[in-house]
């Protein structure tokens, strides 16, 4: 029997319509048409604007019957469009009252905040049309990629090895040898795929990819006249839709294709991707900013209002999404479901995580709904859910995020502690003992383990890791703020001279501290997280908030491949040590004490003398060994390892604990020689065995077995 | 360019040759000539794509639909893709729902 529901019942000049499906919102390709649905809770009423693809005047505009409206919602059926070449927004109407919160403009053509894909900055960097009174427009999506056998990797938390980068930064420098046209691109990152491999990553963490607008508060650098522009992308246009200019068939409108193309080869080669989503606040910004879609649809529902209508500010620029209103908490959870769904996303980092467990007034409510909500997602279950447990209007929950059993942190409190102790600061031995364990003292009261702490030394935000060890203070006069932005409290130390030098002596010390860096990072329990480029020693000159730089302060410059080979070669080596060694990915936390009995506790600590950590306030040096019987809780064989950290001055003799009848203790890392590794498995025995000199500020590693 | 789709089917070969810009409005014609090859349950689908000049979105899914409808054992073969053409697929994952191939020869060997 033929189906009568896919008939229209109404018509508006050409055009042949039906009522609607409320859901699911935004667009749904149905036999014949397009279903469209959207919500207000204080418009009037609605007109479906449609634009042919590129044209600047729309072609129709259909105001939605009122029999089409249920409830707040909006919804009708249009037939016959061409899905590959239609562009739609809405009018809405209704009060336009700042002070009561509301901004409906029937002058604004409005994209709809579920949109699949979002025309008007379709080519990276191309001078839009300002002229265009509908900047970024909504498209129709295809929702049929062909996926095969793939589906998300779900790697355990605490095997994970995340790497930090940038779509664009990552291969748009010319050195990049990925052909000309895919440079900064998914398609870029799909062609470096094997170098990802041998470094040994098995997670990319994508600075936001959702689309966003380059031009926002783009302007000339007030001296030099460069143009600085909204590089990382940390202000949301539209949730649903990947950037289009990170797609190098972004001018085909197919970066959908080229995004799910890239996770299926990433997750063919063992990858996961994490996606950094901002949902703190928009692109439309405090009362100066656009009309793109969310003020002109139903403001006082989207943004945290102070009781004058003005836009609270917590996340420092402009406006606050409202994300525990019922109805922007169901837009962030049918995102996140749709992209783990649709894109087969693993995990997610949440910019500015603890906006989201505000109430509509700015107070931190002590079970967050929305949090809440995702934490117990059916489609989420199984992603990675991380949060940057702080924000820009004072909140800071390291180690008190409300995680639900399922919330991970970036742990800031593991970068500031490692950066001091790195540096040679008295007084951090005991906090290190704490961090190398996952941050117990953090998490471990609350039941969370020791993936709970994503442990990282440098993010996009702050100094990379040769800046760290080159600069005591940020230099960002290149970002035309007169060097007040970014942070002050760096924790660096520039081993002896600001900047650039020919000094051998300061190089070499730079080049030792970066290799303990990562050392300390790769035997840490929890899961580490590596900063694009600091495995080949990129710098900023110096610059701690390179948000505006579209150009080689960014680009990762991929001859450092060439020069910083060494480097490479000790990360990807520290990496796949740590991918050897289930011992340094414990799923529980350490207990200090022998379990399985082995004789050896699951770590112990020492110092200059075995079995006698100095704890006191003098100290900068620690010791640890991990009892290979304990590995994983005592569920996976492995060897024997100890870690020695010489954070002073001066060059120490460590002695060793001794392992049990039969094994020896094996040269596996030392920053602090010439030959700084062994490959894994040809590690040669030590000699003697009874203890050796760690040299000042270096880490050494040893394997018994 | 208006678009064109031709099939023929010798010894459970079935060969499509396409000419022109498959796009939204022709992806359905290129449908309807797998549909018939489909019928013939061919071994092997052969695509001549030197005179395709151009495919958009809704084309690069009727290969995905061809994939599916026609099941893994079915290969499917496109021959001489234009370089345009062979880029959209490359980078859109789409390469891997075909095989392709520089000639006819190759394609039926």
């Amino acid at each position: 029997m033929d189906r009568i529901d896919i008939h229209p019942t109404h018509t508006f000049g050409d055009y042949k319509l039906r009522c609607g499906r409320p859901l699911p919102f935004g667009t749904t390709l149905v036999p014949g048409g397009v279903n469209f649905s959207i919500y207000s809770s204080y418009a009037t009423d609605c007109t479906l604007v449609l634009f042919q693809k590129h044209q600047k005047e729309p072609v129709a505009e259909i105001p939605f019957p009122d029999e089409f409206r249920i409830g707040d919602v909006w919804t009708m059926t249009v037939f016959n469009l061409d899905y590959e070449t239609v562009e739609y927004g809405y009018r809405m109407d209704g009060p336009l009252d700042i002070q009561a919160g509301h901004w409906f403009n029937t002058d604004k053509i409005l994209m709809d905040p579920y949109a699949k894909i979002i025309g008007g900055r379709d080519i990276w960097g191309e001078e839009p049309d300002w002229s265009d009174p509908y900047q970024h427009r909504s498209r129709l999506s295809f929702d049929d990629f062909d996926w095969e056998s793939d589906r998300p990797l779900e790697v355990p938390p605490e095997d994970q090895i995340i790497y930090e980068m940038h779509v664009r930064g990552f291969t748009r420098h010319p050195s990049s040898e990925v052909k000309e046209n895919h440079r900064g691109t998914f398609a870029g990152i799909r062609a470096k795929i094997p170098y990802l491999k041998e470094l040994g990553v098995n997670a990319i963490e994508l600075m936001p990819v959702f689309e966003f607008d380059e031009f926002e508060n783009s302007r000339r650098h007030p001296e030099t006249g460069d143009l600085l522009m909204n590089y990382w992308g940390y202000s949301t246009v539209g949730f649903f839709a990947p950037k289009a200019g990170y797609a190098a068939t972004g001018k085909f409108g197919m970066q959908v294709d080229e995004l799910k193309s890239l996770v299926k080869e990433l997750h063919k080669n063992g990858i996961e991707v994490i996606l950094d989503v901002v949902f703190n606040h928009t692109a439309e910004g405090n009362e100066n900013g656009p009309y793109i879609s969310y003020r002109g649809l139903d403001n006082k529902t989207y943004y945290m209002l102070t009781p004058e209508g003005y836009y609270f500010n917590f996340s420092g620029c402009g406006n606050t999404l409202n994300c525990n209103n019922p109805v922007v908490r169901n837009l962030v959870l049918d995102c996140l479901r749709f992209w783990a769904a649709e894109y087969h996303i693993d995990g997610f980092r949440f910019d500015l995580a603890s906006i989201l467990g505000r109430d509509p007034w700015g107070a931190p409510l002590a079970n967050p709904p929305l949090l809440e909500a995702l934490a117990f997602d059916p489609i989420l279950a199984r992603c990675k859910l991380i949060a940057e447990a702080w924000d820009a209007g004072g909140l800071y929950q390291v180690g008190s995020f409300p995680a639900y059993g399922r919330w991970a942190e970036w742990n800031g409190k593991y970068r500031d502690g490692i950066r001091k102790f790195l540096k040679g600061d008295a007084g951090r031995v005991g906090d290190m003992a704490q961090r190398l364990q996952g941050s117990p003292d953090l998490y471990a009261w609350a039941g969370r383990g020791p993936a709970t702490s994503i442990n990282f030394i440098t993010a996009h935000d702050g100094f990379t890791l040769a800046d760290l060890v080159s600069y005591n203070d940020k230099h960002n006069a290149a970002n035309g703020e007169y060097n007040n932005d970014g942070g002050n409290d760096n924790d660096s130390w520039n081993c002896g001279a600001e900047g650039w030098t020919d000094d051998p002596g300061i190089n070499a010390l730079r080049q030792r501290q970066m290799r303990n860096a990562i050392a300390i990072l790769m035997l840490s329990q929890g899961v580490p997280m590596l900063l694009m480029g600091d495995e080949l020693g990129r710098s900023q000159n110096g610059n701690n908030n390179t948000y505006c730089h579209d150009n080689e302060l960014n680009w990762l410059d991929w001859n450092l491949v060439e020069t910083n080979q060494d480097l490479f070669k000790f990360v990807s080596h520290c990496i796949h040590f740590r991918r050897a060694h289930p011992a340094l990915r414990s799923r529980y936390h350490l207990q200090n004490r022998d379990y399985v009995g082995s004789g050896y506790a699951d770590i112990t600590w020492h110092g200059t003398q075995a079995w006698n950590a100095d704890w006191s306030e003098g100290s900068r040096a620690l010791a640890f060994m991990l009892c290979g019987k304990h590995a994983k809780s005592g569920t996976a064989e492995d060897d024997y390892l100890y870690v020695a950290i010489n954070m002073h001055w001066q060059t120490q003799w460590f002695e060793l604990p001794g392992l049990p009848t039969g094994m020896q203790w094996h040269s596996a890392i030392n920053t602090g020689a010439d030959l700084d590794h062994f490959d894994l498995g040809k590690e040669p025995v030590l000699d003697p065995q009874q203890g050796l000199l760690v040299r000042d500020r270096s880490v050494v590693v040893l394997v018994g077995r | 360019m208006s678009f064109t789709a031709a099939t023929e089917i010798d010894n459970a070969i079935a060969t499509i040759t396409l000419t022109g810009d498959l796009d939204a409005s022709s992806a359905p014609v290129f449908r309807e000539q797998i549909d018939i090859a489909a019928q013939a349950s061919p071994k092997r689908i052969v695509l001549m794509a030197s005179g395709l000049d151009y495919m958009a979105s809704a084309g690069l899914r009727v290969l995905v639909f061809a994939n599916q409808k026609l099941g893994t054992d079915v290969d499917i073969y496109l021959v001489a893709p234009q370089e345009l053409v062979l880029e959209t697929l490359q980078k859109t994952g789409f390469d891997q729902s075909v095989i392709i191939v520089d000639d006819y020869d190759t394609a039926i060997a």
